[in-house]
């Protein structure tokens, strides 16, 4: 990188609060929309990460949520439908020193962005991706979505969407995510947590938010957020720990076989029964047998399936024009113009 | 007109010649093209001029000895300077019968006619879809010096000592067809002699047997009488200086690699695979101690979009597409012109519409890189003419996108990007530096403006890391300055005009178009691209034949030189010479109200000269014979003066 793009290290990082990432923008979403609670607890986060707010840099496509950066005080780009994280990924290519989010949305991500998610993705550049996933097109006013339930009555789809939904994490799983999460846009204390780790995680960090569009599909997320019912359609993934879940916390989940089953601890079954949890297992095995654990014959999983190291896409980058260097020296354009055969004309 | 000299084998007469059209035909996996490229290499270390047309199939390994499957190089060596690859030839190789079929009509009559005679039997003649054997007809026995060599059986015999399969020793035979045609031109086995240790270095034997080829091929000519004399072309007179052969997208990469270094910046280069642009990624991925980055984006929209971000990013930041992959980036490079950010898109352009002709050449894309997208898009646009200018343009080009802080693209075409020419070679302290600024301090008391714009209309280009300047850019409308997103009716008018403004005014910043030929006359030759060869040889030839013609080739298509439009209205009529349907007379009949004439072609096949001569011959013709039909807008000029 030119001269220029380091000076901004500082020695002593000042004290920033929640404040310090608001920008003089006027939020715009529809009042009660979970985005709000979303951007709430991403001020929240971006102080403690110890990170300049000059690095940070925020970047997504078009939706609802793609409106994001507009809203917290660092660099941002709004770009185009779905393609954030190539422009992240190129972003982080020539300039690893950033801290990059990519805010996007069901739609974005899922449905005109899907090649761009998956092969940043795979390459494992070092972006935090957060799905905000209403489940239905906000932006444009009420379609289906690629995670809309089969059968989904729209105005698209009047008799019901025919197309079978993506589940996001079983998405980002087969596309070899090194970090795999979900929480919920209510689940302030959960969100702020998960936020938090998927900014420390080294490489893609994936994390699903199950966010309420109040206008075009109220309560889709009821069973997940309801009082009365979370404790039992909700299990909150902690590394190394048993699977229970319930009001009574007496339920867990068992695996039979290769399925996951529902049992209830008790007559018998102990926790020692059930299924512990491992965020760091090698094989994405497990992680993508909770991704399927659906409501209602499941509790659905959030927090942190998945969490394991691998070599960052522009690490790589870097490492190459290193090893290049070494081995072949600076690359001297005149010795490169004069390679090869030429002749003198005199 | 032709000297004989003693050639150093003093067997045969050698007769000294300006230049030779020479072009090798054989199947796809004949490795004409490989031949064709040594011949180049050689001649230009020979010091002569030499220009290239390697035309090959889209398919890679297309039905063996048929038509289609015909893969053909030529090239044109020259003591004087060219600018084409020829439009006849001189000497024809034809490996096969299809080979033979598709290309004798460019062959002069009395050429010489070099086939393999092995391969000319029923099954070969079958696949070419021959009744009878060409060979035999007189139409070319008696029209051609035919020679028949048979190369397989010779180069079998050749290469017998290395123990190599029969499949694999009739792989050598385009080395024993290479060596033929060294010795009948005269050139030195030394270069070829070296590029074979060099590229079969770690298959002794098949280096070995390469080697037998070439030399059987060369002690043929020499030993048999087959040939009654042999050639040679005596170096240019080229301007002094050292150099180099080098073929459009190479010049092009190394061109952004200058440009780079001139900038003091790392390049980025996001790309997806897409004949014929594919090189340029090829050649830049070698030289990551330069510290360029390629990256090989899944689709043609990554390609640009991650350009976007590295350009955010403070980096020369670079995408290259044909066509096709154009058409996919026309959203993002929408964003680009929103956003404001130096970029370089280029276009190789092919046949089209859709996957078209993939290898084949053709200047259709000028209307979409200048309007195909949504909105008004203004991008400055500018063509590269031959391969060594594929260097230059992209080094402009990228001083114009800093400088106005936009995305400009470069036009080049397949013809220029696999073709070859003598380079000489610059220094990189010869070239100026192409500053970049990143503003470190806000620029409106305490604020930093993203959109506060200097004398150029150009926007600051403030990078993440810098403390302070944070700001948000999107492809919302921005606000005057702010940058913020605004929806407002009179703030959207004023942007559509500054940005239309900013590129319109870098007429200012662009050399005057410069006229071959008389400043007044006759009739006008307007070109742009990779036609530039054969419009300038066929004004040349014209000029010669007394006709009052010039010539003027574009480099800048947007915005035009600030001179171009008086510059068309000297002259009785302008012609417009394109490989397309008059993309570029459509502009200039819309922007200076003249009533410019078309020549164009579409076959995937770059203009002759011939044809061309021809064209400038009918409409001088037709302005002289007949008075009355020059041009209504000249008129109207004649009587204001
Ligand atoms: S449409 Fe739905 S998702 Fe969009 S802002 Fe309104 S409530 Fe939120």
């Amino acid at each position: 990188m030119s001269e220029g793009t380091g000076k901004a290290m500082s020695t002593t990082l000042p004290v920033l609060t929640p404040n310090d990432f608001a920008s003089d923008q006027d939020v715009r979403w529809c009042p009660g929309c979970g985005d709000y609670s979303i951007l709430a607890q991403m001020k929240k986060v971006l102080p403690q990460l110890g990170i300049p707010r000059e690095k940070m840099v925020f970047i997504s496509g078009i939706g609802c949520s793609s409106r994001f950066p507009y809203y917290v005080n660092t660099y941002g780009i709004h770009g185009i439908h779905g393609r954030a994280p190539a422009i992240a990924t190129g972003l982080k290519c020539v300039r690893p020193d950033l801290h990059v989010w990519v805010i996007t949305g069901d739609g974005d991500a899922l449905s005109i962005g899907g090649n761009h998610l998956l092969h940043a993705i795979r390459r494992n550049v070092d972006i935090n991706i957060v799905l905000f996933n209403n489940r239905i097109y906000g932006l444009t006013k009420g379609q289906y979505s690629p995670t809309s339930e089969f059968g989904k009555i729209t105005k698209s789809t009047p008799m019901g969407a025919i197309d079978n939904p993506l589940n996001p994490l079983s998405v980002a799983i087969g596309c070899e995510a090194t970090f795999v999460a979900r929480s919920i846009d209510v689940h302030i204390k959960h969100l702020g947590e998960i936020l938090r780790r998927a900014a420390e995680h080294k490489g893609t960090s994936f994390v699903e938010v199950y966010q309420n569009c109040n206008v075009f599909n109220d309560r889709a997320w009821d069973y997940a957020t309801d009082r009365q019912t979370k404790a039992d359609t909700i299990l909150e993934l902690e590394h190394g720990k048993p699977m229970i879940f319930g009001k009574n916390r007496d339920k867990g989940i068992r695996l039979n076989g290769t399925q996951p089953e529902v049992v209830t601890l008790g007559n018998g079954i102990t926790e020692d029964d059930l299924l512990f949890h491992d965020e760091k297992a090698p094989e994405p095995t497990l992680a993508y047998l909770l991704s399927r654990m659906r409501y209602p014959e499941f509790p659905e999983p959030i927090g942190v399936l998945r969490d394991i190291e691998r070599p960052v896409y522009e690490e790589l980058m870097d490492e190459q024009v290193e090893q290049a260097i070494r081995t072949r020296g600076r690359g001297d354009l005149d010795k490169l113009f004069m390679s090869g055969d030429t002749w003198t004309v005199k | 007109m032709s000297t004989t000299i003693d050639s150093p084998s003093r067997t045969r007469p050698m007769q000294i010649i300006e230049s030779a059209t020479v072009r090798l035909a054989g199947d796809s996996g004949d490795g004409m093209q490989l031949v064709g490229n040594q011949l180049t290499n050689t001649s230009a270390l020979a010091g002569n001029d030499v220009a290239t047309f390697p035309d090959y199939p889209a398919e890679i390994r297309a039905p063996r000895g048929t038509r289609a499957g015909v893969s053909g190089f030529q090239v044109q060596f020259a003591a004087e300077d060219i600018f084409t690859p020829g439009d006849e030839v001189d000497a024809l190789v034809a490996m096969n019968p299809a080979a033979l079929v598709t290309n004798i009509g460019d062959l002069k009559r009395g050429g010489l006619l070099i086939v393999n005679s092995d391969s000319f039997d029923e099954k070969d003649l079958r696949l070419a879809e021959l009744k009878s054997n060409p060979l035999d007809d007189p139409q070319i026995t008696q029209n051609y010096r035919v020679i028949r060599v048979p190369m397989t059986s010779l180069t079998r015999k050749a290469v017998e000592s290395t123990g190599l399969s029969v499949k694999l020793a009739d792989r050598c035979k385009n080395f024993f067809a290479m060596g033929l045609i060294f010795w009948l031109y005269d050139r030195s086995l030394e270069p070829t002699l070296r590029f074979i240790r060099e590229k079969f270095g770690s298959k002794p034997e098949i280096a070995e047997a390469n080697e037998l080829a070439l030399k059987a091929g060369w002690n043929y000519g020499e030993t048999t009488e087959i040939f009654a004399s042999r050639f040679h072309v005596d170096p240019a007179r080229l301007a002094p200086g050292v150099y180099k052969n080098v073929m459009g997208n190479q010049a092009l990469a190394w061109g952004l690699m200058t440009a780079a270094a001139r900038s003091n910046v790392d390049l980025f280069y996001g790309s997806y695979p897409i004949t014929p642009a594919s090189d340029i990624l090829h050649e830049l991925a070698k030289f990551k101690n330069f510290r360029v980055k390629t990256f090989q984006a899944e689709d043609e929209i990554a390609a640009i979009c991650a350009a976007i971000g590295a350009a955010f990013g403070g980096a020369m930041a670079v995408t290259a597409s044909s066509g096709p992959g154009i058409a996919l980036k026309a959203e993002a490079m929408g964003l680009g012109v929103m956003l404001e950010l130096p970029l370089l898109i280029i276009d190789v352009q092919r046949g089209g519409p859709s996957t078209g002709l993939p290898t084949k050449t053709e200047q259709a894309d000028l209307l979409q890189v200048l309007y195909g997208r949504n909105g008004e898009c203004p991008l400055p646009v500018l063509a590269a003419r031959s391969p060594a200018d594929c260097f230059d343009v992209v080094q402009e080009a990228w001083r114009i996108a800093v400088r106005y802080m936009t995305p400009v693209v470069v036009l080049s075409d397949g013809y220029i990007a696999n073709g070859a020419e003598p380079w000489r070679v610059p220094r990189l302290a010869d070239f100026d530096p192409i500053p970049i600024h990143h503003p470190t301090e806000p620029n409106d008391g305490d604020r930093f403006l993203p959109y506060l714009r200097d004398e150029k209309l150009a926007r600051p280009w403030a990078i993440p890391g810098t403390p302070g300047l944070e700001h948000r850019i999107g492809g919302l409308e921005k606000q005057d300055g702010t940058g913020n997103v605004s929806y407002d009716p009179q703030n959207h008018e004023k942007m559509v005009h500054l940005r239309a403004r900013k590129v319109a005014q870098i007429a200012q910043d662009i050399p005057e178009q410069a006229v071959f030929g008389p400043s007044e006359g006759d009739l006008l030759l307007v070109s742009w691209g990779g036609t530039y060869g054969a419009c300038i040889t066929a004004v040349q030839e014209c000029l010669q034949q007394g006709l009052s013609v010039a010539h003027v080739h574009l480099r800048y298509l947007n915005p035009f030189p600030r001179n171009l439009g008086s510059l068309l209205g000297n002259y009785r009529r302008v012609l417009v010479a394109e490989l397309n349907l008059g993309q570029l007379r459509m502009l200039l009949r819309a922007q200076f109200l003249v009533d410019a004439r078309g020549y164009n072609k579409v076959q995937g096949r770059p203009f002759t000269v011939g044809e061309l001569v021809e064209a400038i011959h009918q409409h001088v013709d037709e302005l002289n014979g007949q008075g009355a039909f020059a041009s209504p807008a000249k008129e109207k000029e004649k009587v204001r003066t």
